[in-house]
């Protein structure tokens, strides 16, 4: 395990959706890369992810949601963390965010607009996100 | 014969009762109306009481003299506190299960950051313990520091209790030590998702024991009395965590549920983890504690009847009776005027029952938890908040409106899952406990000394109705 950074993650999946594998995997991931992982798990609403970042202080909120209706579960999360004093905190989103086949450009270009800073497609490993993350949390390498 | 003697200084009337302890058997009570200003003269009356009503029993008064007295109070308003914490649904929630856990009356809840109106507010509702919670550990910590300045302007000798982010917590109780008696335990919620609210419930009941009692003119007894050991509540809840868990050897009841309705207030203990029983159900909200007291202020049988027909409603009582809502407003009015109000009537018996069966039917909805179908594009789910308490047996009800009631059962059925309400996980096949001789309070307080004899005590003397 790497060197605990000292830096928070509230994690969780958003709306009525209840894909519980991928989340567990990702904070396993999450915790042996060094961070502190606070896991929501499923079912989380909008509430529950800005009242657990204000709670632990968190640097960064990674929302999963793998059941294609991630846009309207998502909408006024960022104005909701504004509200609570938390506008400038770090947020990713991942998953099947949208229904069908729809072009990925369109659909992460649909989700910056909603204030995600970083948006991952379907089938994206830890590994593949975990370096950026270091580097939005201002974390050396 | 070994006795001792356990006492309860309530708000009406100074309870006290003889055990025997080799056989954990109830041998004699007697009651005598509290005196507010200097409880000792009613704990004197009530004790004299007793002596007499033992004495024809052929109890000496001197071994009465010397046996063991223990004591829990809910005298001069009884514990009251203020709660503090960061997000309401969280930590300042956390901090409000410690405290009525403890037996405390909670004034107050307050949550983010205080203002200058709060803190004037908290001077003037005086309470005995303010609990100040707020972030995880190394979470959020400049509330906390934030809401201990504020409290460090009030010019009271308050004691604080510090139960928040660990990291910064001897920081906190540094800004507050200059005017105030502070006191540092562990973090009501360690982290998200987990109560620990244990350690904060002892520190209170701690300080209630060493300083509470002086300063409410309580001390005075303790000459007569071996010490006033906690809040008449928190007496209670021991009882039933007993009962639930039971005692050395001997297996206990399993999940249970007690029913305190009084004249002001109705109190509920549920002791059990309320997982959920449903298969497949996801629970959702702060974790419960195995040990859970709520209090309902607005639900009494005497000074609260009138908001408890306000609470209720005048018509659906007015059904459940057969009677015109303004009758029911206008009895409800005068039992909430008249304090010495005794039911005469074949009436006012009717009535009472029909309080007592609304104050014990809205107090357990309140405190069980609700269920709710949530269709996700995989399935339906079911989705828990609060405690599941659906499965529970034994349901042990205490106060007079059952104790001097003609049909308690009829009373108790408040507590029964109603299929009008079919989300609320209230028990479905409960059996019903009658705490004829008041022993509940007495019972908690002997099981911090003798918990195999409490278990015995209390197993003896409830009776199943």
């Amino acid at each position: 395990m790497c060197e605990v950074n000292g830096k928070t993650l509230v994690l969780g999946v958003i709306g009525s959706d209840v894909h519980a594998v991928g989340n567990k995997i990702l904070e396993i991931a999450l915790k042996e890369a060094g961070f502190n992982v606070v896991n929501l798990g499923v079912l989380v609403s909008q509430k529950e992810f800005v009242e657990a970042a204000i709670e632990t202080s968190a640097d960064a909120v990674l929302v999963s949601s793998l059941y294609g209706h991630a846009e309207i579960d998502c909408r006024g999360l960022r104005e909701a963390f504004v509200e609570a004093g938390l506008g400038d905190i770090i947020l990713y989103i991942g998953g099947y965010l949208v229904v069908g086949n729809q072009p990925w450009e369109e659909t992460k270009a649909k989700f910056e607009a909603l204030g995600f800073d970083r948006v991952y497609p379907p089938n994206t490993l830890p590994e593949d996100f975990i370096p950026q993350l270091r580097a939005d949390l201002g974390l050396e390498g | 014969m070994e006795l001792i003697v356990l006492i309860d200084i309530g708000s009406t009337f100074t309870k006290v009762s003889a055990v025997d302890l080799a056989e954990a058997r109830l041998i004699g009570r007697f009651q005598a109306p509290t005196t507010p200003f200097n409880v000792t003269e009613g704990l004197e009356n009530a004790l004299s009481g007793l002596a007499e009503e033992m004495s024809r029993q052929g109890v000496s008064p001197s071994d009465l003299r010397q046996a063991r007295k223990l004591a829990c109070s809910s005298a001069a308003g009884g514990l009251q506190m203020i709660a503090i914490g960061l997000v309401k649904d969280l930590t300042a929630e956390a901090a409000r299960q410690a405290a009525l856990g403890a037996g405390a009356r909670v004034l107050k809840t307050y949550a983010y950051e205080l203002t200058e109106a709060d803190r004037d507010e908290i001077a003037a509702l005086q309470p005995d313990i303010i609990l100040l919670a707020g972030g995880t550990d190394g979470g959020n910590h400049t509330t906390i520091i934030h809401n201990a300045k504020v409290l460090a302007e009030l010019d009271l000798d308050i004691p604080v209790i510090v139960a928040g982010n660990r990291s910064v917590a001897s920081e906190v109780a540094g800004y507050l030590s200059r005017s105030f008696s502070t006191y540092i335990t562990a973090n009501v919620m360690p982290e998200i998702g987990r109560l620990q609210v244990e350690p904060a419930r002892e520190v209170i009941r701690q300080v209630f024991m060493e300083t509470i009692v002086q300063a409410k003119g309580l001390s005075k007894a303790s000459e007569l009395i071996e010490g006033i050991f906690m809040p008449t509540p928190a007496a209670v809840l021991r009882a039933g965590t007993l009962l639930s868990r039971g005692a050395g050897k001997t297996p206990g009841w399993g999940d249970l549920l007690i029913v305190d309705v009084g004249g002001a207030t109705t109190d509920v203990h549920s002791l059990g983890s309320g997982h959920p029983t449903r298969p497949g159900t996801v629970v959702r909200g702060l974790p419960e504690p195995f040990a859970k007291r709520t209090v309902e202020g607005d639900l009494g049988v005497r000074v609260s009847a009138l908001p408890l027909v306000e609470a209720v409603g005048a018509e659906v009582i007015g059904d459940h009776l057969g009677w015109e809502p303004s009758q029911v407003i206008e009895r409800a009015q005068r039992i909430t005027s008249e304090p010495d109000y005794l039911p005469q009537s074949p009436e006012d018996v009717k009535f009472d029952q029909a309080l007592g069966f609304f104050a014990t039917k809205t107090a357990s909805s309140r405190h069980a938890g609700r269920i709710n179908q949530v269709f996700t594009p995989t399935g339906a789910v079911w989705i828990q908040e609060g405690k599941d308490l659906s499965q529970i047996k034994p349901v042990i009800a205490t106060g007079g409106v059952f104790v001097n009631s003609p049909n308690a059962r009829e009373v108790l059925m408040g507590v029964v899952h109603d299929p009008v309400e079919p989300f609320e996980l209230k028990p479905t096949a409960p059996e019903f406990y009658l705490d004829s001789n008041y022993i509940l309070a007495a019972g908690g307080l002997l099981a911090e000394q003798d918990s195999l004899t409490a278990f015995a005590l209390l197993e003896n003397s409830l009776r199943s109705v």
